[in-house]
């Protein structure tokens, strides 16, 4: 069997698995490969800096590029130190303070999306994990500059989301992106963890479904993930993407109607505004 | 009434197991409902006289068509969008039977409810969400209406208020449920930039998406006494960190001394707040 065709029989939830897998890329691994030369830089300037978020600067040949990633750790060692990915209040923050940065300078910004969510520790929740998410949803629909989200693993809820109001979002092929866990989605439907499988098909969490529904633009093939191969295509993908981004005057207005679309029922249009 | 305004003023006792008040007149075979603060029978009717607070300040849940008769003018309220109910996007495993149901025990078509009304003769837009219908869950219909809202304030240079209770996301919407944080957060931000006011009521519980996007968005964001506020559910916070958590966790209290709510307001003030507040804002 062709690889691609092998990948492609994965259920939603063996998907979810894969995208789980610390064998797979990080954030960083790919800053690495496609970024050389990144510059990082640390702190939100109001609490402190969160490793399970990563940033800084970049040239892209030639480019400047504020390139953003979630990084989750391979090593049991590396997951602890970036709390597996799950970003604190202070990393949406950095985020932000590096996007309204590279709004002053011009510069598109790339994120790379990785996380089962924003964290919920009690730390988080008192230093306001969700003004926090809010603050970035409502700054980056308006941030001047283009914006490419790319979710590698993990689009977990609100804390994927808060680095993705882009102007395009990308999916790796066996990436998921979704509102809650399969197994949190059971729990609290089904009261049983256990049925994580089914929900997993029921929440309609692929790249294929996210295409389907208009979440996404673009599935990237993971034939060669990690591969030198892999990350020079990516590069010249994330290349063409940026300068047709930079090149547009509807840029706003674009991005806008890209989420304003999202959930519309045609049959309300028919059905007239109600007023 | 000066003792009843003095034990529902902001700072009041409440979250710290409340305190005593005069006993309870009832008849017989009236209904009561207990007061889960303290501990108390409570004619349902003295209830409804006092905005479903009871003596000793707790704040019951109100229906979103309550909430909004209370806090507005009698008979100005317009609905809008009434056309747009939710469909089942993914075609979620017993969805329609479970919106059937809801839709039947809460009488809504919808968790939110949208429209304008005057508030002490100040025009506005209004939007309530309802906790009978799937604990105001954000799916695609409820970011749909809320857009439009905020769209319908912008073109008419009017001021909104949320009245916002909230589970969060509704996750049998999936992705697309998600997303319904990012496009109202959108158009909050269109409004915003106009230089319009958008004033958020916080009523219990405000958790999840809805805390993660507009509840969190407003200009200026009020509280209800008692009411949850956060973003993760207090169990999967304990779960998360295996530690107990303090009293009065996520607690309005609690969500305002850490800095991410401006005022905590009893229902018995927050039509005069919310009326001051747009006396305040008034344009042109």
């Amino acid at each position: 069997m062709h690889p691609g065709e092998e990948r492609e029989m994965l259920s939603a939830y063996e998907r979810v698995r894969t995208a789980r897998d610390n064998k797979r890329p990080t954030g960083m691994d790919y800053i690495r490969n496609v970024f050389p030369g990144f510059i990082e830089m640390h702190g939100d300037r109001r609490f402190g800096d969160d490793p399970a978020i990563v940033g800084g600067i970049a040239s892209l040949n030639g480019t400047s590029v504020t390139v953003i990633a979630i990084e989750k750790g391979h090593t049991v060692r590396e997951r602890s130190f970036r709390n597996s990915g799950a970003p604190s209040p202070e990393g949406y923050r950095k985020a932000l303070r590096l996007m309204r940065q590279a709004e002053k300078f011009g510069r598109p910004v790339v994120c790379f999306v990785d996380t089962s969510g924003a964290y919920c520790g009690s730390g988080a929740e008192e230093r306001g994990q969700g003004q926090a998410v809010a603050e970035n949803l409502l700054e980056m629909s308006t941030l001047c500059v283009p914006v490419l989200s790319i979710v590698i693993g993990e689009g977990g809820s609100g804390g994927a989301l808060a680095l993705s109001v882009a102007d395009r979002v990308w999916m790796m092929e066996n990436a998921v992106y979704s509102v809650i866990s399969p197994e949190g989605c059971a729990s609290i439907l089904w009261k049983d963890p256990g049925k994580a499988e089914a929900a997993a098909e029921s929440l309609r969490l692929t790249a294929q479904d996210a295409r389907m529904f208009g979440v996404i633009e673009e599935i990237i093939s993971e034939e060669g993930l990690g591969t030198e191969g892999f990350y020079k295509n990516l590069k010249e993908r994330i290349r063409k993407e940026l300068s047709a981004l930079s090149a547009d005057p509807e840029l706003l207005e674009n991005r806008y109607q890209r989420f304003r679309r999202l959930g519309t029922d045609p049959e309300w249009e028919a059905a007239g505004p109600g007023f | 009434m000066a003792l009843l305004l003095h034990l529902m003023k902001t700072g009041n006792k409440l979250e710290e197991g409340g305190r005593t008040a005069a006993p309870v007149q009832r008849d017989e075979g009236e209904p009561e409902k207990l007061c889960p603060n303290c501990r108390r029978r409570i004619p349902v009717s003295r209830l409804w006289g006092n905005g479903m607070v009871c003596d000793c300040g707790y704040h019951f849940h109100m229906k979103a068509r309550q909430r909004i008769e209370m806090l507005t003018d009698s008979g100005s309220f317009r609905e809008l969008f009434t056309g747009i109910k939710t469909a089942d996007p993914l075609l979620f495993p017993g969805y329609q039977e479970k919106l059937e149901t809801v839709r039947t025990a809460s009488g809504e078509e919808e968790a939110v409810i949208c429209g304008t009304a005057l508030v002490d003769g100040h025009t506005a837009c209004l939007f309530a969400m309802e906790s009978y219908f799937m604990m105001g869950s954000m799916g695609c219909a409820v970011g749909e209406k809320i857009t439009l809202l905020f769209e319908h304030a912008l073109q008419n240079r009017l001021p909104v208020i949320g009245i916002i209770v909230s589970g969060g996301a509704r996750m049998q919407e999936g992705v697309l449920s998600l997303m319904q944080m990012a496009r109202t957060s959108a158009a909050v931000k269109r409004h915003s930039d106009a230089g319009l006011l958008y004033t958020a009521l916080l009523t219990d519980p405000t958790t999840g998406g809805v805390t993660a996007s507009f509840a969190m968005e407003a200009d200026v964001i009020l509280a209800e006494p008692g009411a949850t506020i956060g973003f993760a559910g207090a169990r999967v916070v304990e779960q998360t960190t295996r530690k107990a958590l303090p009293k009065g966790f996520q607690k309005a209290d609690f969500v305002l001394r850490h800095g991410f709510v401006d005022c905590i307001v009893p229902r018995a003030r927050q039509r005069a707040f919310l009326s001051r507040l747009l006396a305040l804002h008034r344009q042109g």
